[in-house]
């Protein structure tokens, strides 16, 4: 594992960082939150950047994806978090997406990959429920056996992206009590079915999510993604590349927001000096840039432990999660501080609510064993200080 | 066979009959094992065996060029030739200051003849260096210095007050810095001099510290009589000098702190074994409070060493390295200062030991690194200066 870029890869962030500057600027992800704009995001910006190839970074190359991996999927991610892109990376590329190129069937992969790829379809994953506190495995939805089929009846929150979906990818239990791994199934879900009611809800985050609620919805057998019962290990997988583009995007938005912060430290005077002139703040900025630093560092260690399929790829993945979570809020919070009142004025603030909550463990299921930090054996992290 | 294979598997077999039997699997960390001088004694035949055959194919500096008695070795072989070493688990022939410090700093702003007089001694182990950095008025402030050195013909007369001089009483040479232009600013009247301590004028009394010993000395220069070829760069130029060394002796510090697991010692265990050995637990540790610290713990100091693997990744591909050397050397620090806090935690009652009865040699060896630790964010430029570093020179904050 080699923990610096390559040249293509510099050349894919420098890309991603000129776009992301000319067409992403923030006013315009606050511009859509502000007037409720329905979709939440820019269709036609989404079609450039699957134009790009970005959209298609980690699918196989036969439905038409560019079959690179995480560490070039984490370097475009880094730039949109910067201005905190709101297009369905995290939906349509990684979690949905992934659990769909890992356990989907061959024809529902040539169905959407290709259709994924082109930026032409919008794919969620409805797997949290409301008490299942991003346990993958806790699933009271039912899949219940009917003819060939099922029938799927609960209820599924913060679908990321499930207002506009094409396609939905819901986990409901076909067997076995309501945390276990086994007995959790995928099945690949139309929005447009009967008994299937999506409603739009609203996170502090401004990252785009509905409410999904099945109501004796009828699936085929052969919308099964995966094996029957077997659902779990490939939510797991998929979720464990979805946190590390999560964490990637925390990297790029806790380092604009302290680019920002070191700017106004300049600029900004009080008692006739610039702030950034005083220790107590010197200081507090220097322990900052340490924890971004090492942000980044264990960023770019779990996306190549995944693409090598190393076995500390679960280890490294939590790591990167606990480093960037506790990164991110505190340069969230000092950015906020440094810039006094200012940076608690909706209408002005560029820092905290929209640095998106980075607790939000989102894809952070921990019902398998989970993987042993290296070199303690036995030291078993549940939840490693990701918890909320 | 790429070269760099062909020369790894030429090391490996080397090592495979060079490498002395007892020293093999057992490892060591960058402040233990042979550091060499006239007043070295070694505690096992085979270390200084050890130590000749790596002299002689260069590999106790592998680096350096070959007229100063290093390896020649490109950053890739030395890389190769470490990780061959680290797979039999012998220790390091030869490590100090020398090596770590005087050594690269020569090699950048020594001339020619200097480099041809110390460093093949460094290289061979027969020489010992300390540092005279720091005064009892110079600390934080260490271009305060007061040490003077007055010109006389061709030498110096040395005059002033060291302290926190590691070793310097096992110390063959010193290197100093000392005030040649009193009406200078004070940054512009220092001088980079090198010092033998043998020399008439010069002594040496230890200091104790909280964890009863220490390798610190207080060093005192009376007349000391130096000539002014032992200046390194120019006089009332040896500020940059200064600095240049603080950066070689940082990236040390956080190689030797930093590596927790692996810089610690030997025989002694790691964090999640001893958590189970005090508090029980099968597979698990038993109290989830500590075992949430482990983890904790284990994981910022993996963040930390991957960042260190970063850096010379960077390194490798033809990146400067910038001025992220500070922060290695106040996170290593401060993760040394918590694994060490944790550790005695960890052990409850049996913590508490100061010698005597009742308390093994580890544990008592564990307090006793506890108490040292707490000078890890002071010595080699504190906590708080690191932060003033990154703040001006990486940060771009305004004085």
């Amino acid at each position: 594992m080699q923990l610096v870029l390559t040249e293509d890869q510099e050349l894919l962030a420098k890309t991603a960082r000129d776009f992301v500057a000319e067409k992403s600027p923030v006013a315009r992800m606050r511009a859509l939150r502000d007037s409720n704009d329905a979709t939440g995001f820019s269709k036609a910006l989404w079609k450039e950047m699957a134009e790009l190839g970005w959209v298609g970074i980690p699918f196989a190359e036969i439905h038409g994806g560019a079959e690179m991996g995480m560490a070039e999927l984490a370097v475009v991610m880094e730039a949109l978090g910067r201005t905190l892109a709101p297009e369905p990376f995290l939906s349509t590329v990684l979690l949905a997406g992934q659990t769909l190129a890992l356990g989907g069937s061959e024809a529902l992969q040539a169905e959407w990959t290709p259709k994924i790829v082109e930026g032409d379809a919008i794919v969620a994953l409805a797997s949290d429920e409301a008490r299942s506190r991003w346990n993958l495995c806790h699933v009271e939805t039912r899949a219940d056996a009917e003819g060939d089929g099922y029938r799927l009846t609960g209820e599924k929150i913060q679908v990321l992206d499930g207002h506009v979906a094409d396609l939905l990818l819901v986990s409901a239990r076909t067997s076995g009590a309501v945390d276990d791994a086994a007995g959790v199934t995928i099945f690949a879900v139309r929005p447009d079915a009967a008994g299937v009611t999506i409603v739009r809800q609203n996170r502090i985050d401004s990252r785009n999510a509905a409410l999904v609620r099945l109501d004796g919805v009828e699936v085929a057998a052969a919308d099964v993604i995966g094996a029957v019962g077997e659902g779990a290990p490939i939510l797991e997988a998929a979720a464990a590349r979805a946190t590390v583009g999560l964490c990637a995007e925390m990297v790029g938005s806790m380092q604009e927001a302290f680019d920002r912060t070191l700017d106004y430290m300049r600029q900004r005077k009080q008692f006739e000096v610039p702030i950034g002139s005083f220790q107590a703040l010197k200081h507090r900025a220097a322990r900052e840039f340490i924890a971004i630093e090492l942000s980044r560092t264990a960023v770019m260690a779990a996306a190549r432990a995944i693409d090598a399929a190393d076995d500390e790829a679960a280890a490294l993945v939590s790591l990167a999660k606990a480093q960037c979570s506790e990164a991110a809020i505190l340069v969230a919070n000092e950015s906020v501080q440094m810039h006094g009142g200012i940076g608690v004025r909706r209408a002005r603030h560029r820092l905290l609510p929209e640095a998106r909550p980075c607790r939000r463990a989102e894809p952070r299921g921990r019902c398998l064993p989970p993987a042993a930090l290296g070199g303690v054996p036995g030291l078993l992290m549940q939840q490693p200080r990701a918890r909320e | 066979m790429s070269d760099l294979d062909s020369f790894r598997s030429d090391v490996a077999a080397w090592l495979e009959t060079n490498a002395p039997e007892s020293l093999r699997g057992r490892g060591a960390s960058a402040l233990e094992g042979v550091w060499g001088g006239k007043k070295w004694v070694y505690a096992n035949p085979d270390a200084k065996l050890w130590l000749e055959r790596c002299v002689e194919q260069g590999y106790t500096a592998p680096t350096w060029p070959k007229e100063y008695g290093g390896g020649g070795l490109s950053a890739a072989e030395a890389k190769a030739l470490g990780q061959e070493m680290g797979k039999l688990r012998v220790p390091p022939p030869l490590i100090g200051f020398g090596l770590t410090m005087i050594g690269p700093t020569l090699l950048q702003y020594g001339t020619e003849e200097q480099k041809l007089e110390h460093l093949p001694k460094i290289c061979r182990g027969e020489i010992r260096w300390c540092q005279g950095y720091s005064e009892p008025g110079s600390g934080s402030d260490l271009a305060s210095v007061q040490t003077r050195a007055v010109r006389d013909g061709d030498d110096f007369i040395i005059n002033g007050h060291k302290v926190w001089t590691s070793y310097a009483d096992e110390a063959d040479w010193i290197f100093a810095l000392v005030r040649t232009d009193p009406e200078a600013k004070k940054q512009e009247g220092i001088t980079f001099l090198l010092i033998d301590m043998a020399s008439p004028g010069v002594s040496i009394a230890p200091i104790k510290l909280i964890s009863g010993s220490s390798p610190f000395c207080e060093t005192t220069f009376d007349d000391v009589r130096v000539p002014v070829k032992n200046v390194i760069s120019k006089i009332n130029a040896g500020w940059t000098v200064a600095k240049a060394l603080l950066g070689h002796e940082r990236t040390m510090i956080a190689d030797a702190f930093g590596g927790g697991a692996s810089g610690t010692s030997k025989k002694r265990k790691g964090l999640s074994d001893l958590a189970r050995d005090y508090l029980g637990g099968d597979g698990e540790v038993a109290d989830p409070l500590l075992r949430d610290e482990v983890a904790h713990m284990e994981m910022d100091t993996r963040a930390f060493l991957l960042t260190l693997q970063r850096t010379r990744d960077a390194a490798k591909a033809g990146h400067q390295p910038g001025a992220e050397t500070s922060f290695f050397k106040i996170h290593g620090t401060e993760l040394n200062m918590r694994r060490s806090e944790l550790m005695v935690r960890l052990a409850g009652p049996q913590g508490l030991g100061w010698e005597g009865d009742g308390f093994d040699e580890d544990e008592l060896a564990r307090t006793r690194d506890w108490l040292r630790s707490r000078g890890n964010s002071i010595e080699g430029g504190t906590s708080e200066i690191q932060l003033n570093i990154i703040a001006k020179h990486v940060l771009g904050l305004p004085d």
